[in-house]
């Protein structure tokens, strides 16, 4: 960090605070106008004469609808335990990888690494359409297990190129006196290195829970029924149907999908950039 | 795991040989003292997903786009018929055309801004951390949630920034003395996503408001990684701000820059979710990309075989992305 010394008040306010607040209010912009819209009753939602900015009277009638008339818990449930199922499978898979790839000597862990990068790098856009037949063909169609089995794929080259810099940067030298005392390499693994790396074990477990959370394509593909829809194919496919568009409560919709991922978010991200940092020094 | 009595780590040949008379689970942990052993069971849970998941799938469907497969239909070989049609229709060229514009100009714009914002950031002021957090927003909450307030903003008829610019108008108006109220009623302002460059200006503009906070973050974990004596250096040697960016951050950031601009470009050039939400690929296809192009082939209309081979027109570039990233990797590695 720089200090900045001896910069008068105006030199400051013209090439740091109006930017950093235009900055800022550009990026929260948005939140302000789902919030704004969600709380407005209709007949001033749709009326241009007034100034859309303010609210005169406010209401929860689009919140109660969202809740009475659609099946918005239930999608809140399904994304919910869908992130959970997912982050535990990619942890866990990526853990155990990470911890291969940077701790173990074997013939093949350098092609290993490299196709977990690359996988890293092929976006689902690319698979739908050819992994809607695998899941047609395995029975998940439809089902939370077509949504928790694919996400970790998403999830798992990221989580383990994460740990893999995180691992690095704990010194074999533990896991060695540890082996000397007696330990088995998995104890050493699960007893020594695991719990060390807790705060890279966590920001690779935050960004999986969010990815999954906030995951659209797959679950539009995979998933039809609306009492099996996650929140984000939710409220797209079952609050926008015909022409006429409930703004109030789609807005409303869309910021409680938000901010469960901005509140696990909003308590790690000093932790999300030692991660990052971590894994890209690693 | 259960400790064994075994004061010795590594598994020698004599204990192997008595392996034989100990139990089962006791010999699998014999076994995984193994380095190379352990090394393979370790990576069998990330493996069988990548090999299931999409090892197989990425080869179904570069067999899918050989044939002419419609969903609930085993589909027959064609060859490349599939990719002849694509490159003879003018759809095709023109999603292929908003890709690259779309990704070129969005990543660009993630770019510049991001190292702004990431300077900004950088620097000492209170709230620091509550800003730090709050700009991240756009990047951690649901795309399609967040675009979907974007689509409500750019409505043709209620778009809160044709309001402003109507109302910035009449002020105008109101301040030169001119016609009063009754203009109120001729300004439109701009359909933002209706007519075609328009429509590609704000699903850029979308896209690159969702990605710039991940540019900003992770550049600023790689500002912190900058030792401040080399700007006092910088400044002993009479250099201007500018000079100290060019010459001592942007060498020493240029690692996290590499990675986080090849790793917006992949998501970039593959976005699917704000086109899909903000213009579906219209106004007359103008801001169809090549992943809602796939889309549409394979989903809207059934038709699995094009979908397929329209998807995998974009793994050339994403695997040339690939190769020269791990080509990158290995040199940066090697130093």
């Amino acid at each position: 960090m720089q200090a900045y010394v001896g910069e008068t008040l105006l030199k400051r306010l013209i090439v740091f605070y109006i930017p950093l607040f235009l900055f800022v209010a550009a990026m929260l912009f948005p939140f302000y106008w789902m919030f704004i819209t969600s709380i407005k009753p209709d007949f001033e939602l749709y009326n241009v004469r007034r100034s859309p900015f303010i609210v005169s009277q406010a209401t929860l009638e689009h919140w109660f609808y969202l809740f009475k008339e659609t099946m918005f818990a239930r999608w809140a449930w399904n994304t919910f335990w869908i992130a959970t199922a997912s982050t535990a499978i990619s942890l866990f898979a990526g853990v155990l990888a990470g911890y291969s790839l940077s701790r173990l000597r074997f013939p093949g862990s350098a092609t290993f690494g490299i196709s977990i990068f690359i996988t890293y790098l092929v976006p689902p856009t690319l698979l739908f359409i050819p992994l809607a037949s695998v899941i047609a063909n395995l029975r998940l169609l439809d089902s939370p297990w077509a949504l928790i089995l694919t996400y970790p794929t998403i999830l798992v080259p990221f989580s383990a190129w994460l740990l893999m810099g995180y691992f690095k940067t704990i010194p074999r030298e533990l896991e060695e006196c540890a082996r000397i005392d007696g330990a088995t390499r998995l104890q050493a693994m699960t007893k020594i290195v695991l719990p060390l790396s807790m705060p890279g074990i966590l920001s690779a477990g935050i960004f999986s829970f969010t990815l999954s959370w906030n995951e659209f394509l797959y679950a539009l593909v995979f998933i039809s029924s609306p009492q099996q829809k996650t929140i984000p194919v939710g409220v797209v496919s079952e609050l926008m149907k015909g022409d006429v568009f409930f703004w109030g409560s789609l807005m409303a919709g869309a910021l409680l999908g938000s901010i469960p991922v901005a509140f696990v978010y909003s308590f790690f991200v000093e932790n999300y950039v030692s991660g990052m940092t971590g894994a890209v020094k690693g | 795991m259960k400790s064994t009595s075994q004061s010795v780590p590594t598994a020698t040949s004599d204990t192997l040989e008595a392996g034989a008379r100990l139990s089962f689970g006791r010999r699998i942990g014999l076994w995984l003292e193994n380095e190379a052993v352990l090394g393979y069971v370790l990576m069998v849970p990330a493996l069988l997903l990548i090999v299931v998941f999409i090892a197989y799938p990425f080869s179904l469907g570069v067999w899918m786009s050989l044939t002419d497969k419609l969903v609930g239909t085993p589909g027959k070989f064609v060859g490349l018929a599939n990719f002849a049609k694509l490159l003879r229709s003018e759809i095709f060229y023109q999603a292929a055309w908003n890709t690259v514009v779309f990704t070129i100009a969005a990543t660009v714009i993630k770019g510049v801004f991001g190292m702004w914002l990431a300077i900004l950031l950088n620097r000492k002021f209170r709230l620091a951390r509550f800003t730090r957090a709050t700009v991240l927003l756009p990047f951690i909450v649901p795309t399609v949630l967040s675009g979907l307030a974007w689509l409500w903003m750019f409505d043709a008829t209620f778009s809160v920034f044709n309001w402003t610019l109507k109302w910035m108008w009449q002020m105008e108006i109101s301040v030169f003395g001119m016609a009063l109220k009754e203009n109120w009623g001729y300004f439109r302002g701009p359909l933002w996503l209706g007519s075609p460059a328009l429509a590609m200006f704000s699903i850029i503009l979308v896209n690159a408001w969702r990605g710039l906070p991940f540019f900003a973050i992770t550049l600023l974990a790689g500002l912190q990684t900058v030792p401040p004596e080399l700007y006092d250096a910088g400044d002993i040697d009479g250099t201007n701000e500018f000079q100290k960016f060019w010459h001592i951050t942007l060498p020493l950031i240029k690692p996290i820059a590499v990675v986080v601009t090849v790793f917006s470009f992949v998501v970039t050039f593959s976005d699917f979710q704000v086109v899909y939400i903000l213009t579906r690929g219209g106004p007359h296809n103008s801001t169809h990309l090549l992943a809602t192009l796939a889309y549409q082939l394979g989903m809207t209309s059934g038709n699995l075989g094009e979908g397929a081979a329209a998807a995998l027109f974009m793994f050339p570039i994403l695997g040339l992305v690939i190769l020269w990233q791990l080509f990158y990797l290995r040199r940066e590695g090697s130093d």
